[in-house]
């Protein structure tokens, strides 16, 4: 609790919300927003000359691999890692072993999370063990604080069992049943996207296909349903375009998209390095443009991580072998900046909005402080950007246990150099404070 | 060249330069002792996490022939622990002391991987789905022995399944990079996704293209395809696609028959048409050898084509 | 001097000195812009080549009591022509039609792995070697090491009754103990000289030369 009975001054920055954008210092006390103007003073001062204050952002899709995996991360370094990248807060995915699929051990999640430099919510699975039968404790998770429930590193695959998962959630006041849509009679065996690159390359290929049926069928059941549904990482044109055809007939469909999905394609599997291996899979040009037109117009809600570590003997397989999965959170703002705000793809109110603001409706975690204008009042969780630091991606300089970033080498412009949590600052230039 | 990964890496001048060179091998296959000390001193070894012996014997007979030393590490042997990560295996084996390592994996780019982890130079033997070098580069050679140093302008047709072929991606690279015309016959399940990207014809229609090809590729067909719901039934398959005695009758009076081996007599091809004499089964694997010496001597011997 | 645009084929380059151990760089030939090689003499003419394979033929013949047994075999790359030359010579004088065959040597050399080593040219031997006199031929004999790969490649193809060694030029230098029974021209040089064959035969030239050429020396 050292330093919250003293203010802290974000001084000289720009800020940003969803209210609009002014200069203004930031006054924090006592874990909130105090004052918001010109020429305000503090106990002590952050400087944010040059830089762009922003809410916390918010990644609805982190694996942070405990318990089960913690040679790869742990509740405590993807927290890290997370701060490190701007985000006041995720959601832990429920691929865990065991599965996020108990009260227990979910209820370990969030005690493991309440103490690191993250907000870490936990997500819960949509049936026992993700094994797509039975429906798991929804209603025990709901009362401990989970809305997200996704069986994600699988795809419901019961077109039976996902229309009684919609059903049920309904009675859960802002639950949302996320889908990792792939087809698994169509995509199984596959490693890579399935078109002229696996092709050539020998590689059994998950078609686009795969994921534009199960979008196609959750749409149609969350319209028979009326209850809400959230695509993971959406990946393909085909994708994308049928989420843009439910918005319009106004149905209650959410989705994100991750930035490997918007700055790499599937030709980056050439050289056989399964750094580029991901489920869903890179894709093709027309397809990440189709995710970028995506993003600009609303179709896609949010930019989710999808953060996925994984050891370096894990990686240091064959193609075929290698689990699939990339890091993700220490990158995700700069490449944001660097890939669409910069050309213009996106204004950076939109990106702000896709990376913190929306996402953060989507989980309701803007009941819980986060992505909120930044108003006298407000929860203190910020994060302070400098948009024009160039910087390159260097793996062994990562937070992150694991280093499988398929970004190693990569000049980017941009970059997280403070983080505020609930007051607290937990990140100051680039260095996580504890 | 330090290895020989997927034909894709040699552009023409290569490729007929590794053809100049095996034919000189070929001469020496045919001594009465058909052995050059060229690789004295130097060890190759082989690592097939694929039964494959014949190809095997291949490799470590083109490499007795150059007076080099052979080690092989065979899962069927047992000499590759198979809990034991790919990686390490390869380091174990470098720190032995090794010149070349022949790898033949189950799974597409391992040759490429293990690029990155040791210094040895590595040989492809077959990846996965994704390329057979050296068995591109005899059949080529064997067309060759055949019909001349120019396979610009043949016809050749490769029928079967290229969709799960590694023989038909190095085939179809090395056959369109020497000026053929190649063109692929299968049913739709048995031919690769995006084949519209590749530099071929395409037929559903073996009938149709017999009369025309100046050679007729075969693949070899897989029972496990079957319960894939690749294709209904091995019958039929040989009936729409296998070289039946009443289709090679309609061949041309020159046409060739080849086969990458081994020949599932009476479902690719009738056993009579491959005992007779368009094919030209036998010779391919006589070719084998040639090849293989001369990749080796490339690799660990010259230094490199020259220029 | 001839002074040809024309540029010889790589190969000729790789065997100009018949010598692993050359590192000599070896510019075009007529090249007139060359800095670091001169032309220093015209060791042999077309005319004086010419006298020579007649009076090695002769020798050849006296040297075993005529041309029965007799086999050449010429070393790639420019051995099978001088052969061939000699066998013609041969049959003018003795009526006796000798068997030429040609060799190559690149898979028995000892500097295999140390630079780019590749076959300049078929073996082929019409005749079993056993038991007969091979005469190898071959242009220049310098440190003697390809002949030593000859003998080598030679003893895979059959046991001769002897082997004995035509040159046109020997210049010297040799690092093995390897010497010719027939030479052209005894030719005196330094190792960083180069001595040039020129025949019609091989090298896309009107008339055959031999020319000696060596560095520029800068300085006083």
């Amino acid at each position: 609790m050292t330093g919250q009975a003293r203010s802290l001054l974000l001084r000289g920055g720009h800020v940003v919300d969803a209210t609009g954008e002014r200069p203004a210092d930031v006054l924090i006390a006592h874990g909130h927003v105090v004052e918001v103007g010109d020429g305000l003073s503090g106990d002590r001062v952050l400087d944010a000359g040059g830089c762009v204050v922003a809410p916390g952002l918010v990644d609805l899709h982190v694996h942070l691999r405990e318990p089960g995996d913690e040679e790869a991360e742990t509740i405590d370094t993807g927290a890290r890692a997370a701060a490190l990248g701007g985000f006041t807060a995720v959601v832990a995915m429920p691929n865990t072993q065991p599965p996020l699929d108990d009260a227990a051990v979910v209820g370990s999640v969030i005690a493991r999370g309440a103490t690191t430099t993250c907000d870490v919510v936990s997500s819960g699975c949509i049936t026992k063990a993700r094994a797509g039968r039975e429906l798991a404790p929804m209603g025990e998770l709901h009362r401990l604080g989970v809305r997200i429930f996704t069986d994600d590193g699988a795809c419901v695959a019961s077109s039976g069992v996902m229309r009684r998962a919609l059903e049920y959630a309904r009675s859960l006041p802002g639950a949302v049943i996320a889908q990792h849509a792939e087809d698994a009679a169509l995509a199984d065996g596959g490693h890579m996207h399935e078109g002229a690159w696996s092709s050539r390359l020998g590689i059994p290929g998950r078609p686009a296909a795969a994921e534009a049926t199960i979008v196609a069928r959750d749409i149609t059941l969350a319209e028979l349903t009326g209850a809400p549904v959230h695509f993971l990482h959406v990946s393909t044109a085909a994708a994308v375009a049928l989420v843009r055809g439910a918005k319009q007939r106004g149905l209650a469909v959410t989705a994100e998209a991750a930035p490997h999905h918007f700055t790499l394609t599937d030709a980056a599997c050439a050289g056989f390095d399964p750094t580029f291996k991901v489920h869903p899979p890179l894709r093709t040009a027309t397809d990440v443009e189709a995710v970028k037109a995506g993003l600009a117009d609303g179709t896609i809600d949010a930019i989710a991580t999808d953060h996925a570590p994984h050891t370096p003997e894990a990686k240091e397989r064959t193609f075929e072998e290698a689990p699939p999965g990339m890091l993700g959170l220490e990158t995700a703002l700069a490449l944001t900046l660097t890939e669409l705000v910069e050309p213009g793809v996106l204004s950076l109110a939109t990106a702000l909005a896709r990376l913190s603001w929306d996402p953060a409706a989507i989980a309701g975690l803007d009941e819980r402080g986060h992505g909120g204008p930044i108003v006298p009042g407000a929860t203190a969780n910020l994060c302070v950007i400098d948009p024009a630091v160039e910087w390159e991606v260097d793996p062994s300089g990562l937070a992150s246990r694991s280093r499988n970033t398929p970004y190693a080498g990569r000049k980017l412009t941009g970059r997280n150099r403070h983080t505020i949590l609930a007051g607290e600052p937990v990140v100051i230039d680039g260095e996580a404070q504890r | 060249m330090k290895h020989l990964l997927s034909i894709e890496d040699l552009d023409r001048t290569q490729l007929e330069q590794l053809l100049d060179l095996s034919e000189r091998f070929v001469e020496v296959t045919r001594r009465d002792i058909p052995k050059v000390p060229a690789l004295r001193g130097k060890t190759v070894v082989s690592l097939f996490y694929e039964d494959s012996t014949r190809t095997r014997i291949s490799f470590e007979t083109a490499a007795k022939r150059l007076s080099a030393d052979t080690m092989t590490f065979t899962v069927a042997s047992s000499s590759v622990n198979k809990g034991e990560s790919l990686r390490d295996t390869v380091q174990t084996i470098e720190a032995m002391g090794i010149d070349a390592v022949v790898v033949r994996h189950p799974h597409a780019g391992a040759p490429h991987r293990i690029t990155g982890w040791i210094d040895a130079a590595i040989l492809n033997a077959g990846d996965g789905r994704h390329q057979h070098p050296t068995q591109a580069l005899l059949d080529v050679l064997t067309l060759r022995l055949h019909r001349g140093p120019s396979l610009e302008g043949m016809r050749i047709a490769i029928v079967g399944d290229v969709r799960h072929s590694r023989v038909a991606r190095s085939d179809v690279q090395a056959f369109t990079a020497l000026g053929a015309q190649v063109t692929l016959v299968g049913p739709p399940t048995l031919l690769p996704e995006a084949v519209e990207t590749w530099d071929v014809d395409v037929s559903h229609d073996l009938d149709a293209v017999l009369a025309e090809v100046d050679v007729l590729y075969l693949l070899r067909i897989q029972l496990e395809r079957q319960g894939e719901a690749l294709f209904p039934s091995l019958r039929e398959y040989t009936s729409r696609y296998g070289l039946t005695a009443a289709r090679a009758a309609r061949l041309a009076k020159d046409a060739l028959v080849m086969h990458p081996g081994p020949i599932n007599r009476g479902v690719e091809i009738a056993a009579e048409v491959a005992d007779s004499s368009a094919s030209i089964i036998t010779q391919q694997v006589a070719s084998g050898v040639a090849v293989r010496m001369a990749v080796l001597y490339t690799l660990l011997g010259s230094g490199g084509p020259v220029a | 001097m001839p002074e040809s645009t024309r540029v010889p084929r790589a190969t000729a380059h790789a065997s100009d000195q018949s010598d692993p151990a050359s590192t000599a760089p070896v510019p075009p030939f007529g090249s007139a812009s060359t800095a670091e090689f001169l032309l220093r003499t015209q060791v042999l003419s077309a005319d004086d080549l010419r006298r020579a394979h007649t009076r090695i033929a002769h020798e050849i013949v006296e040297r075993n009591h005529g041309a029965e047994q007799l086999v050449l075999v010429g070393l790639h790359s420019r051995g099978p022509a001088i052969a061939q030359r000699l066998a013609v010579a041969i049959e003018s004088f003795e009526g006796v039609s000798i068997p030429v065959g040609t060799l190559d040597v690149a898979f028995y050399r000892d500097d295999i792995g140390l630079r780019p080593v590749q076959p300049l040219g078929p073996t082929e031997v019409p005749v079993d070697v056993t038991g007969r006199v091979v005469v190898l031929v071959d242009d220049v004999l310098f440190t003697g090491r390809t002949v030593r790969a000859a003998l080598d490649a030679l003893t895979e193809l059959g046991r001769p009754r002897a082997v004995q060694l035509a040159v046109l030029v020997d210049r010297g230098h040799r690092e093995l103990p390897i010497r010719a029974d027939f030479v052209g021209k005894n030719l005196p040089t330094r190792q960083a000289e180069d001595v040039r064959v020129r025949l019609v035969e091989t090298d896309d030239v009107d008339a055959d030369a031999i020319q000696l050429w060596g560095p520029r020396e800068d300085g006083p």
